[in-house]
């Protein structure tokens, strides 16, 4: 029973769900801009280590070169995805 | 909701029309089945099957139905617009089909015709018996499927939207487009959208992890590499599109305020969102095309690639770039000079890589044995075509000059210069080059040629004329124009074009029906003296697709096997594990059809009951043991010495 149960997976949905609900705390209480940026930075890198590791079995894996290539490809477009979008929308420059 | 504003088709004699024409369609594909007893057959064989072959033959039927569709909205669209002040089709009905069309073609008809040729091809490919995940793979289909019929009854039923295929904010927002139409677009895009995310992940599975031992991935033919970097641009840029079209239908259903101009909402956030997604989309419809032609040209040039690790290389980057370049949709939206400058930049960077390949296939045909077929002629009728669509984006990729013809009929002239030489060709092309694999004989080469000249000339005097009303000052979606505007002659040569496409298509379909009745079975199995592996094994495929999964050695490995009369599979038969069918992906997709219908309707009850279909059918999945099944080598023998054409 022990080896059916997929206990990693319970806890990282459990955590999920946590860490959601403490980055809604920033909406709901009244708090200062650097504050809720903290809670809001760390709550997303937990978030996305939980989903990693728990829910794509990051790091599981001995293929190495495939894992370092597939994070480069997703930094290269999420950065620049991000880079731009403020370029246009924010920036204004 | 009153009832006259739920069947729309009572308004118009035009829509009244089309549903008569559904209906009685419908009936008559029902009385068929019953009446030739077929509901069983279809059933077993077709709406159960996890088959890659069958369910990239389902994708390619669905797509030319599409295709039929979309041209059709595409003549009433060249009609109206062909006299000035002409009244065939009022303002708003010419809104939905200009927004239909664009929807249409590019995800419910390039998208699956590509993914249908990638299913039916890849695994042979690859020396593959299916996908990684076949289960999903119908998946996959069906929910893709679920999204194209919510697309089409939206037409008749409530409205269809209307805001363009970008629908773009504040003009799609609740305020401005009221019907359900813009509720259709993110609920339809949305089901079939997830369906595309999940073809990506099965087939970067399947290419990196089932290849045939020996083939390692510079071994690989050239449309398996293009349609592993597709389905990588699939993986990134889908989940955009999920969370836009989500911020959507919150923003028209439930009241949130994401891209509405008060409350911190930002209008222009949607504009930015879809083309984070919609400019690498052009590339997933395009990469695969680029791999069709390179299998052609060289399988009918009689020479290898020439290059291929410049081909690899460049398409690695046009992927990278892909990401890079969403902005030059948007160059008079009011962003800062310096922003502008950098897309302009790497808009441009991207002609570098694309003229890589097309100076690749040049040399590849450079004193090769051509011979002249209809896919072949396809393909070199794409060089010299896409290189004018691809020379007037980098005009409009220059963001100062931009601002003379953004909106005008030159981009849409130039996006037809791009999408149909590169990707309409290359489907035809691949169509007519695999067909004798699927079905076990050619189409016939005579109607071939005749609608290849049919469709390439009519494509150029249809669209030529845009360039030139465009630099004249015609802006694009006008449903009418008056007559001193001197629009009228050149509209009316294009829609003279748009006859000839049309009368293009009838012919492909015509050589469909000829073909099948009287064209000569193939029994080699390898028609063209062509060089990889799916080629090898017989034609039509068995279920099974190889007897014995060949050793790649070389690029090509097959063709070298023929000319040193090498034998291409070693060893002997052994039982073959196959995924078996189930009706499971087909259920979801019926349920999700549903739950998507009373979704854009807002009917919340229906819409739950329907969604816990959606639920049952996974739970279903989740406890269910299902391990396969076994072909035996009796069986295996049987099979192959039946195709081979022995005697029992």
């Amino acid at each position: 029973m022990k080896q059916l149960f997929p206990v990693s997976h319970v806890m990282g949905f459990v955590f999920s769900l946590v860490l959601s609900l403490v980055a809604l705390t920033v909406v709901f209480y009244d708090m200062s801009y650097a504050m809720g940026m903290t809670i809001l930075l760390i709550t997303a890198f937990a978030q996305a280590s939980v989903q990693l590791l728990m829910f794509m079995h990051m790091g599981e894996s001995k293929d190495k070169v495939t894992l370092y290539t597939n994070i480069a490809y997703a930094l290269f477009v999420g950065v620049f995805t991000i880079l731009g979008s403020l370029l246009l929308l924010v920036w204004d420059i | 909701m009153k009832w006259d504003e739920f069947f729309v088709f009572t308004h118009d004699p035009m829509l009244f029309a089309a549903m008569i024409s559904i209906v009685l369609g419908g009936l008559a594909i029902f009385v068929g089945l019953t009446y030739f007893k077929k509901w069983g057959y279809l059933w077993t064989e077709w709406l159960t099957t996890v088959d890659h072959k069958r369910i990239g033959v389902m994708y390619i039927l669905v797509a030319l139905v599409m295709l039929f569709r979309g041209g059709v909205d595409a003549l009433l669209m060249r009609a109206q617009s062909a006299v000035p002040e002409n009244g065939l089709l009022n303002a708003q009905h010419y809104n939905e089909i200009f927004t239909t069309h664009g929807l249409l073609m590019i995800l419910f008809m390039a998208m699956p015709f590509i993914i249908g040729l990638m299913n039916v091809i890849i695994p042979l490919q690859i020396g593959a018996r299916d996908v990684a995940f076949p289960r999903l793979n119908a998946v996959s289909f069906w929910l893709f499927a679920a999204g194209a019929a919510l697309l089409n009854i939206s037409f008749v039923i409530g409205g269809s939207p209307d805001a363009g295929w970008t629908a773009y904010f504040p003009l799609a927002s609740l305020e401005y487009s009221p019907t359900v139409g813009n509720n259709y677009y993110s609920l339809a895009l949305q089901i079939s959208g997830i369906g595309t995310l999940m073809t990506g992940i099965n087939f970067i599975v399947t290419i990196l992890k089932m290849r045939a031992p020996g083939m390692t991935l510079m071994k690989m033919p050239m449309f398996t590499w293009s349609v592993l970097i597709t389905n990588v641009i699939i993986v990134f840029a889908f989940p955009v599109l999920t969370v836009a079209l989500a911020l959507m239908m919150l923003d028209r259903q439930f009241g949130t305020q994401f891209f509405t101009m008060s409350n911190g909402g930002m209008d222009m956030l949607w504009a930015n969102l879809f083309w984070v997604w919609a400019h690498p989309e052009v590339y997933i419809v395009i990469l695969p095309a680029f791999g069709i032609y390179s299998e052609i040209i060289s399988t009918f040039a009689r020479k290898n690639l020439y290059g291929y690790k410049s081909m690899v290389v460049s398409m690695v980057a046009i992927s990278l770039l892909s990401f890079l370049v969403w902005a030059h949709h948007f160059y008079t939206m009011g962003q800062g000079v310096m922003a502008n400058s950098i897309f302009s930049i790497a808009t441009m960077a991207i002609a570098v890589p694309t003229g890589v390949k097309m100076f690749n296939w040049l040399f590849t045909l450079h004193k090769g044995k051509i011979t002249f077929t209809t896919p072949m002629l396809y393909s070199l009728a794409f060089i010299p075509i896409f290189t004018i669509g691809g020379v007037t984006g980098v005009m409009l990729g220059m963001a100062s000059a931009d601002y003379q013809y953004h909106n005008t009929m030159f981009l849409v002239a130039h996006f037809h210069y791009v999408l149909i030489p590169g990707t309409v060709f290359a489907v035809i092309a691949g169509f007519h080059y695999w067909y004798p694999k699927v079905f076990g004989y050619q189409l016939n080469e005579r109607l071939g040629k005749l609608g290849f000249w049919l469709i390439t000339i009519s494509f150029n005097v249809a669209f030529m004329p845009l360039f030139i009303l465009g630099l004249n000052g015609m802006t694009r979606r006008m449903y009418t124009y008056s007559e001193e505007t001197g629009f009228g002659p050149l509209n009316m040569l294009s829609f003279v074009g748009a006859l000839g496409l049309a009368l293009g298509f009838i012919v492909l379909v015509y050589n469909i029906y000829w073909s099948a009745r009287y064209s000569p079975r193939d029994t080699s199995g390898d028609p063209y003296d062509a060089r990889s592996p799916e080629w090898s094994t017989h034609s039509p495929v068995p279920v099974y697709n190889f007897a014995i999964v060949p050793t790649i050695n070389s690029l090509d490995a097959f063709w070298y096997a023929k000319k040193n009369k090498a034998p291409f599979f070693e060893g002997k038969y052994e039982p073959i594990h196959m995924p078996s069918n189930s009706g499971q992906p087909f259920l979801m997709g019926v349920a999700f059809c549903f739950w998507g219908f009373f979704m854009v309707f807002s009917w919340w009850i229906p819409a739950i009951i329907s969604a816990l279909g959606i639920f049952a059918t996974m739970i279903y999945r989740t406890f269910e043991r299902d391990h396969g099944y076994y072909i035996s080598v009796e069986e295996i023998e049987r099979t192959e010495n039946a195709l081979r054409g022995d005697k029992q």
